[in-house]
C-alpha cells in the first residue's frame, strides 16, 4: 500500500496530521480538548499552506457539522476530539451516516465517564464508536497501535470513508497521540478520490444501489435533497411507509456489515502454532507482543491477533482462530468491551478479559498472568 | 400575468412539484415566506439561483427549502448554521441561505447563531418566528410572550423572551431586518438585499401559526384574523424610535434595522489568508 519513505522519529499527532493531508484532507473543524488538542493545532498550522481550511468552532457538535458541510461541498474533512467531545458529536455522527457523507472523526480516548481523567489514556469509547448515535446504522472504526500505524491507518480511514460513503472513527488513545517513536513515513500512499457523477442530474440516483460511490457536491447543479429524515433513493422523505423505511435502514446497515470481509483488517503474530490467542488493539497490543514473547520463552504457545479495524467486527476471523486455540486473552484499557465481541464469536472457547483502568497501560506481566491462567 | 398564474409559474420553475402538496397546516405562514424567497430569486435572476444552496434545521421551518428544486440540506435541530459554515468556507462563491425556526435558532442553536454573527460569515439566515414550538404540538419557545399559555407553560409563561434583532446586533451581524408575513413585498426586498449582502444577515419573519399560536396565545385560530392582528400591531422601526416603552408594549417593531459593510466577511478573509500562506509555502 505504501511507497518508499524515510525512517525518522515522529510524534503521533504529527504523523496523523501529515497522513490526513496526504490522504487529501482539506478541511478541519475542531474544538480544543485534551488529549486531542495538538491535532487541531497541527492542522491549523499545516492546512492553509496546502490550500486547506481550519476552523475552531464553538463546540464539538458544531465542529462535526462544519466538517460534514465541507464534505458535502467536495472537500475531504476531519475533526478530532476526546471523550466528552465525542459524546457531543454522536447526533452528528448519525447525521453523517444517514446522509452517507464521508468524514473522519478522531477520538483520542481518555479516561471517563464524564470529565474523567483528562490526561490519562483509556479505550472506554470503543462501543460508543459503534453504537453511539441513536437508531440503526453501521460504521467503520480503526484502532492504530503505533506511530507507523497512525500514519497508514489515517489514510485508510479517509479511503474507507470515500469507498463506503460513511463516517469513519479513528480510535486513538492519549498514549498514541503523544508517542514519539521511529516510523517510516511513506512519500506516497494509495488515495481514494471522491467520484463525480457519470450521468446528468435528471438520471442521477443519489442513494441508489448498495453503495452509490458517485457523489456530486452542493453547487454542482444536481439539486440534491440531503435529508436527515429517513429518505428514499432520491432523498425524499419516506414518511410513514414502513416497508420503504425498513429497506433504507437495511441498506445503511448492509453497506458496512455486508462488506465486513473487505473492510476488516487484522495482523497475526506467532499464531501459526499458537493454542492461546491474545486479541489486542491500540496501545495494549504493544504489551501483548512482549507478553507473548515471554510466554514463548517459558514454553507456552501464545500468539497475538492485532485488531486494526474494530468495527465492523470480524466474527468469521475470530471463529476461524477459535478452531485453533483453546482460549482467548483480551487485554483492554476498559472493563472488557471488545472482549464481549470476542466472546460472542468464539463459541465455547474460554475468553479472559484483562481490564486495565485508571489511565495506566497493561504491563506484559498483567497479560502474562492471564495467559498462565489458561495455559 | 394573473396572480394565481404567477404562483403556478413560480412553483413550476423553482419547486419540486412532485413533492406537493406540502405538509404545512392550512393557513401557515411558511407558504408566504417560500413565495417571498422564490420571488426574490425570480427578480435576482437565474445566475444567483444557480449558485444558491439551502440549509435548514428541524421544526416546521426546517421543511421550507426541501420543496425547492435546488441543493437543500435538511440538517439537525439547531445545527443548520455550523453545517452552513462548513459549506460557505469550502465554497465561498455560493449563496448559502439558512432557514431556522425560533426554537431552532435561539434555543438549541443559540450558541451557533451568536458565533456565526460574531464571525460575520456570509450566510443569509431566515428565522421563521411563530412564537411557539409547532411541530411538536405547541410548547414554550424562547420567543413566547410572557404570561401566555402553552402546553409546557400551563400556568402561564414567566420567562422573558429574546429580541433576535438586539441579540444579533450585539453579536456582530451586519444586515438585520424584521417583517411579518403581512409585509410580503418588504420581506421579498429584504431577502434580495440579504442574499446580495456580504456578511452575516438575519431576517426575522413573524409568521402565523394558526394551529398553535393562533389557538393558544392569540385566540385567533383563523389565519385572516391572525394576519390582521400582525398588521395592526406592527410599527415601523423609524416610528417606533419616537415611541416610549409603554406605547410599544405588545407591538411588533418591523423594518430594516441594520445594513453595514464595515466588518470583513469571514470566508473572504480566510481565503485571502490561505492564498498568502500557500505562496509562502
Amino acid at each position: 500500500m505504501s511507497g518508499k519513505g524515510e525512517r525518522k522519529l515522529v510524534i503521533g499527532y504529527d504523523a496523523l496530521t501529515d497522513a490526513a493531508i496526504m490522504a487529501g484532507c482539506r478541511f478541519f473543524a475542531g474544538y480544543p480538548i485534551t488529549p486531542a488538542t495538538e491535532i487541531a493545532e497541527e492542522m491549523a498550522r499545516k492546512l492553509p499552506k496546502v490550500g486547506g481550511i481550519f476552523i475552531q468552532m464553538e463546540d464539538e457538535m458544531a465542529s462535526l457539522m462544519a466538517a460534514i458541510g465541507a464534505s458535502l461541498s467536495g472537500l475531504k474533512a476531519m475533526t478530532a476530539t476526546s471523550g466528552p467531545g465525542f459524546s457531543l458529536m454522536q447526533e452528528a455522527i448519525g447525521f453523517a451516516a444517514i446522509t452517507e457523507t464521508p468524514v473522519v472523526i478522531v477520538d483520542a480516548q481518555r479516561v471517563g465517564p464524564s470529565t474523567g481523567m483528562v490526561t490519562m489514556p483509556a479505550q472506554g469509547d470503543v462501543i460508543q464508536a459503534r453504537f453511539g448515535s441513536h437508531g440503526d446504522y453501521s460504521i467503520i472504526a480503526i484502532a492504530p497501535s503505533s506511530v507507523q500505524d497512525i500514519f497508514e491507518h489515517t489514510v485508510m480511514a479517509f479511503n474507507y470513508s470515500e469507498l463506503y460513503r460513511t463516517p469513519v472513527i479513528l480510535l486513538l488513545d492519549e498514549i498514541l497521540v503523544h508517542l514519539r517513536e521511529p516510523a517510516v513515513i511513506p512519500d506516497k500512499m494509495e488515495v481514494v478520490e471522491r467520484m463525480k457523477p457519470s450521468v446528468p442530474p435528471e438520471e442521477f440516483i443519489p442513494y441508489g444501489g448498495e453503495i452509490q460511490r458517485e457523489m456530486p457536491s452542493v453547487g454542482d447543479g444536481y439539486n440534491l435533497l440531503i435529508e436527515s429524515v429517513l429518505h428514499d433513493e432520491i432523498g425524499r422523505r419516506i414518511g410513514t411507509d414502513s416497508i420503504k423505511g425498513s429497506r433504507m435502514i437495511k441498506r445503511l446497515w448492509n453497506k458496512i456489515e455486508g462488506n465486513v470481509e473487505k473492510i476488516a483488517k487484522e495482523e497475526f503474530f506467532m499464531m501459526d502454532d499458537a493454542d492461546i490467542a491474545i486479541v489486542a488493539y491500540g496501545s495494549p497490543f504493544r504489551s501483548a507482543i512482549k507478553a507473548a514473547k515471554i510466554a514463548r520463552s517459558m514454553g507456552i504457545r501464545v500468539g497475538v491477533v492485532k485488531l486494526i479495524t474494530l468495527w465492523p467486527f470480524h466474527d468469521s476471523m475470530i471463529r476461524r482462530v477459535s478452531e485453533q486455540v483453546k482460549a482467548f486473552v483480551v487485554p483492554e484499557m476498559n472493563m472488557g468491551k471488545m472482549a464481549r465481541e470476542v466472546k460472542r464469536a468464539a463459541g465455547e472457547k474460554r475468553v479472559i478479559s484483562v481490564p486495565k483502568l485508571g489511565g495506566s497501560l497493561h504491563t506484559p506481566e498483567d497479560i502474562l498472568s492471564a495467559v498462565k491462567e489458561v495455559a | 400575468m394573473r396572480r394565481l398564474d404567477f404562483a403556478h409559474y413560480l412553483a413550476k420553475k423553482y419547486m419540486r412539484t412532485e413533492m406537493l402538496p406540502h405538509a404545512f397546516c392550512p393557513g401557515c405562514g411558511i407558504g408566504i415566506i417560500q413565495r417571498a424567497v422564490l420571488m426574490a430569486f425570480e427578480e435576482l435572476g437565474e445566475e444567483e439561483w444557480n449558485r444558491t444552496v439551502f440549509v435548514s434545521g428541524i421544526g416546521c421551518s426546517g421543511w421550507t427549502p426541501t420543496y425547492f428544486r435546488r441543493d437543500a440540506i435538511h440538517a439537525l435541530h439547531g445545527r443548520a448554521l455550523p453545517l452552513a459554515t462548513g459549506i460557505k468556507l469550502a465554497r465561498p462563491d455560493l449563496n448559502v441561505v439558512v432557514f431556522m425556526g425560533d426554537g431552532d435558532s435561539m434555543a438549541i442553536g443559540g450558541n451557533h447563531l451568536i458565533h456565526a454573527a460574531r464571525r460575520n460569515i456570509g450566510i443569509t439566515s431566515i428565522v421563521v418566528n411563530n412564537m411557539i414550538y409547532s411541530l411538536t404540538g405547541g410548547q414554550l419557545a424562547p420567543t413566547t410572550p410572557m404570561y401566555s399559555y402553552t402546553n409546557t407553560s400551563p400556568y402561564g409563561n414567566i420567562e422573558p423572551n429574546f429580541d433576535l434583532i438586539e441579540l444579533m446586533k450585539a453579536s456582530g451581524a451586519t444586515y438585520l431586518a424584521r417583517w411579518t408575513t403581512w409585509h410580503f413585498i418588504q420581506l421579498k426586498n429584504s431577502v434580495k438585499k440579504a442574499i446580495k449582502h456580504k456578511g452575516f444577515s438575519v431576517i426575522e419573519v413573524i409568521s402565523q401559526c394558526p394551529t398553535y399560536t393562533g389557538r393558544y396565545i392569540l385566540r385567533k385560530p383563523d389565519p385572516r384574523d391572525y394576519m390582521q392582528w400582525m398588521k395592526d400591531n406592527s410599527v415601523l422601526f423609524d416610528v417606533a424610535k419616537k415611541m416610549d416603552k409603554k406605547e410599544l408594549e405588545g407591538k411588533i417593531v418591523v423594518g430594516e434595522f441594520l445594513d453595514r459593510d464595515d466588518r470583513p466577511e469571514f470566508s473572504e478573509l480566510y481565503w485571502s489568508l490561505i492564498k498568502k500562506k500557500e505562496v509562502e509555502a
